[in-house]
């Protein structure tokens, strides 16, 4: 007995907001489209996500996150595309060919381009690299969402949760639902890193102490979380907080698998396949999305990744394309990683008209330039600050004078 | 209460770690009544669930000794019963690497003390050979030696096929068992006091492992004390397998067999152990000097590996005793057997172990009369890389389509296989035990997408007082 072989013109793997987005535009294209999903349900993380907070850029109004993801999923059926979840794309046999198991047997997809939508995840606590016992009660953000929207799961009663980023309010709503009081966020950063939006009602109308500047230094408890061990980073000074569960937030990396076992050339920064403006990676006919590309993002920007990507595809599909060769783009200090990693003259702005940068420090007013050798492409004022834990956009337009001879561009702060 | 029925065992073994469980199953394969006595509420929950499991040749065991031996034997006799099991094994061979000129001297003589021991096919080779078999290594080192038979396994099958297999042969599995007195009666039983009631006996085998000490002075001896010895261990991700594809060993210093990179089963990598003393048997926890210590020797044994992310830590407690040898005796007076400081290599040698217990026995007098109705051994769920597994299978999912349906992502567990471990004959009895059997939420994302799912299907399945 064999796999069962299907040949759409493009295969979309994963159901997020990046891929189900690419898909609906791909479907609404005259593409056949097959959207390959794991879990259950479509829709990738906002499935679990019970509060608002999502769609506004794509859908232009703010919903839940299991109302965003039904949505999305709706919209690409109708357009066309063939979405199949308990599918799960286990290795390529091909460059454009994928095995995927399902309930209904396995798959052997040949398609004429593949767009990979995987996500991201936060890192758990043994890639986080946090000694000490073993007990229950130790969560990510993600795991957590998914034991409380599933019902019926019991949280503690007092939590400390790792992380003051937008995920890690995300995490005190969730364990509010569930009745556990968040006694302390800490952060690594001197100042929390997300929006002032987030930040303030959080510590006045939650109630949440902030213990910025500090790092978990130990997990304590037999059976259950007990306490944790907190260090002053600029000090050493440690001391005990007692909880019975830790929800360690953010500290993103993509789920890469499929693209590292491609082969394909990957960014050391965004441990993320490097991609052109066009979303295109080193292999032919590979393209990826999402938080893939940058960990992590909105989902809304994720989902017009998926659109932008899929407009490129479309134009593949409709005839052949060689890519002129690209100048690499790089990121200087503070910023980890810069997304896309490629330009190649001709090609289209990056999705949204936007670069997206990883800040590790706090800038109140950053100032940006983009360098290629010793001649200056770009400069840019931008009116909101660079905070570490989440992404800077820098407005980038499509045409730069660039000399495609040259060496790198990099961009840094002026 | 079982013993308050009158039961009397024949042989009671205490401790269902890899050792208790090879003796119980011996024993039950020969017309005893055999009770396998666990103080905690699975098999397989103490040493033997956090080693490096490496199926060792004893190529650098002391010549002459009982471990030597008995490490030998075991390495073959576990070699075939994993091929009936269906226990995962690769023999994927060991590369031992020199480092300084010391390590380098002192090859040549590891190269005699192997052949000493039985193990005849170590090799010496130069740096270029070295780096050529490893091409992730980190610069500087001198020179090797091969050992093409050292293999590695699945730890955790190994236990609880043997756990199986004896339950499968007749002996009784009891869980929530510590046993904390004994006592003796004048008809020649030993009655032995538990958390979970008394066991009555004629012949009492202490594989207790980190307890083996506690157990022994229970029957009145005071010959030893057991040190743990923690060893912690960092396992990497899967995208790191390329980098070692056979297990790389220190030249072994004075406080033991040093920091090891090896692959594992599953496909990942393993660093480690570390080797510290300690007073405390619950110790199980990491620290955050070993995690420092590992950081350190990766960075310069194979810096390739320390850009790739830790997929889990978890640290094992050697049962040290402070000799350099076993420690098996039996009280003929007594009708008990003491099998103490099976410190590190125990995995391999446990069914080896379990053959020398039964000739102790013997020897002391007890009837042994080998059955001819023995069933076959248990075929165990597989959790190796380089076997097939259910997720691949065209066939086993045609014909039961939960095998298709994978539910731990990153380790590619299947609804069907956490189905399998639930009903089995030692169901888990918890998440942590499920794990073991099935490897689900082992993974990368350490339960970040499948938690709630698997946790599901554990309740659904799981047999009411399972748990
Ligand atoms: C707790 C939390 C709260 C958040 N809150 C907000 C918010 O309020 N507003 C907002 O805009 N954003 C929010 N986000 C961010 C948002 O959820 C993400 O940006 C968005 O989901 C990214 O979309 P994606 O399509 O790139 O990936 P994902 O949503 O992660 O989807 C990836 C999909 O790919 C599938 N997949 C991966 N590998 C395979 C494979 N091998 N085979 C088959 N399928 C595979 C996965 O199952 C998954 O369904 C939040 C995130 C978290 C974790
Ligand atoms: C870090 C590390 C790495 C290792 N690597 C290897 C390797 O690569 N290869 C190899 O061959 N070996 C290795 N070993 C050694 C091997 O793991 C052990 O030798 C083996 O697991 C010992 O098995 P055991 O059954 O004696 O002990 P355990 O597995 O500890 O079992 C003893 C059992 O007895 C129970 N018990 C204790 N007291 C009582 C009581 N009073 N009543 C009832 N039950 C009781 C305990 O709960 C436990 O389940 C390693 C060990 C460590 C720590």
């Amino acid at each position: 007995m064999t796999a069962q072989v299907l040949t759409p013109d493009a295969v979309v793997v994963g159901a997020g907001p990046a891929g189900l987005t690419a898909a609906a535009v791909l479907a609404r294209r005259g593409a056949r489209v097959l959207v390959l999903d794991r879990e259950d349900t479509p829709g990738g993380i906002p499935r679990h996500s019970d509060h608002t907070g999502y769609g506004l850029r794509d859908l232009r109004r703010l919903v839940s996150g299991p109302a965003y993801a039904a949505r999305l999923a709706e919209t690409a059926r109708q357009a066309g595309a063939d979405i199949r979840t308990r599918a799960m794309v286990t290795h390529w046999t091909g460059e454009r060919s994928l095995a995927v198991t399902t309930p209904g047997g396995l798959l052997d997809v040949r398609a004429e381009a593949v767009l990979l939508a995987t996500g991201a995840r936060e890192r758990p606590r043994p890639a986080r690299m946090i000694p000490g016992d073993r007990p229950q009660g130790v969560y990510t953000t993600g795991q957590l969402q998914t034991l409380v929207h599933g019902g019926h799961r019991e949280v503690g009663s007092r939590a400390v949760v790792v992380g003051a980023e937008a995920v890690s309010w995300s995490a005190v709503l969730t364990l509010r639902a569930a009745g556990c009081r968040t006694t302390l966020m800490t952060t690594r950063h001197a100042r929390p890193e997300a929006y002032a939006a987030f930040t303030v009602p959080g510590r006045t109308v939650l109630g949440v102490p902030i213990a910025t500047g500090t790092r978990v230094t130990r997990i304590s408890g037999r059976g259950r979380v007990e306490s944790v061990e907190i260090e002053q980073i600029a000090t050493g000074r440690r001391r005990t907080v007692a909880c019975d569960t830790v929800v360690l937030t953010g500290d993103w990396v993509p789920d890469h698998e499929l693209a590292r076992t491609a082969g394909l050339v990957m960014d050391p920064g965004t441990l993320g396949p490097v991609v052109d403006t066009a979303l295109r990676t080193s292999a032919p006919g590979v393209f990826a999305a999402g938080n893939l590309l940058h960990p992590v993002d909105t989902a809304e920007a994720a989902a017009l990744d998926g659109a932008h990507a899929a407009e490129r595809i479309a134009r593949r599909l409709a005839s052949p394309e060689t890519p002129a060769p690209g100048v690499p783009l790089l990121a200087e200090p503070p910023f980890r990683w810069v997304a896309p990693q490629l330009l190649r003259p001709g090609d289209p702005a990056p999705p949204r008209g936007r670069l997206l940068l990883w800040p590790e420090t706090h800038v109140p007013f950053p100032r940006l330039t983009a360098r290629q050798d010793d001649r200056t492409l770009l400069r840019r004022r931008l009116p909101w600050p660079a905070a570490p834990g989440r992404v800077l956009r820098l407005p980038w337009p499509p045409a730069l004078p660039l000399d495609p001879k040259a060496g790198p561009v990099t961009i840094g702060l002026a | 209460m079982p013993g308050a029925d009158g039961t009397v065992w024949d042989v009671a073994v205490i401790g269902a770690g890899i050792v208790g469980a090879a003796i119980a199953r011996e024993l039950s394969g020969f017309g005893l009544t055999v009770a396998l006595l666990e103080a905690r509420d699975d098999v397989g929950d103490g040493t033997s669930k956090a080693n490096t499991a490496i199926l060792h040749t004893g190529f650098d065991a002391k010549p002459g000794t009982l471990e030597s031996r008995l490490v030998r034997e075991g390495h073959r006799l576990l070699g075939s019963y994993a091929r009936a099991a269906g226990i995962p094994v690769e023999r994927t061979g060991a590369l031992m690497v020199a480092w300084t000129p010391e390590d380098l001297a002192a090859l040549p003589a590891l190269r005699e003390k192997a052949e000493a021991n039985g193990y005849d096919r170590c090799e010496l080779v130069g740096p270029q050979e070295v780096y050529r078999q490893v091409p992730a290594l980190g610069e500087g080192a001198l020179g090797g030696m091969t050992v093409p038979d050292e293999s590695i396994t699945c730890t955790w099958t190994v236990n609880l096929a043997l756990a199986t297999d004896a339950r499968q042969r007749g002996a009784r599995v009891l869980l929530r068992h510590a046993v904390t007195a004994v006592g003796t009666a004048g008809d020649g039983t030993t009655t032995l006091h538990t958390t979970g009631g008394l066991v009555r006996c004629r012949w009492t085998v202490n594989a207790a492992g980190l307890g083996a000490d506690t157990v022994d002075r229970l029957f009145g001896h005071d010959r030893f004390t057991i040190t743990p010895r923690r060893g912690e261990l960092l396992v990497f991700d899967k995208l790191a397998r390329p980098l070692a594809d056979r297990i790389v060993l220190p030249v072994p210093g004075k406080t033991g067999k040093g920091v090891l990179i090896s692959p594992t089963v599953y496909g990942n990598v393993m660093l480690g152990p570390t080797a510290e003393d300690f007073t405390d048997r619950r110790a199980t926890g990491t620290s955050e000097s070993g995690f420092a210590f590992l950081r350190d020797k990766g960075e310069r044994l194979m810096p390739s590996l320390m850009r790739e992310e830790v997929t889990a830590s978890y640290a094992g407690l050697r049962a040290a005793t402070g000799r350099e040898d076993y420690l098996v005796a039996a009280e003929p007076d007594q009708r008990y057997v003491l099998v103490g400081g099976i410190r590190s290599t125990g995995l391999s040698a446990g069914m080896a172990i379990a053959e020398h217990v039964r000739s102790l026995l013997a020897d002391c007098g007890l009837a042994l009369t080998p059955r001819t109705d023995l069933p076959a051994p248990p075929r165990m769920p597989n959790l190796g890389e380089a076997f097939r597994r259910p997720y691949q299978d065209a066939e086993l999912i045609a014909a039961d389509p939960e095998y298709g349906r994978v539910v731990c992502f990153c380790e590619r567990v299947t609804a069907g296989e956490i189905r399998d471990a639930c009903t089995s004959a030692l169901p888990p009895a918890g998440p942590e035990g499920l794990r073991r059997r099935t490897r689900a939420m082992n993974g990368r994302c350490q339960g970040f997408s499948c938690a709630a799912a698997v946790t599901d299907l554990m309740e659904r399945h799981l047999p009411a007082g399972a748990r």
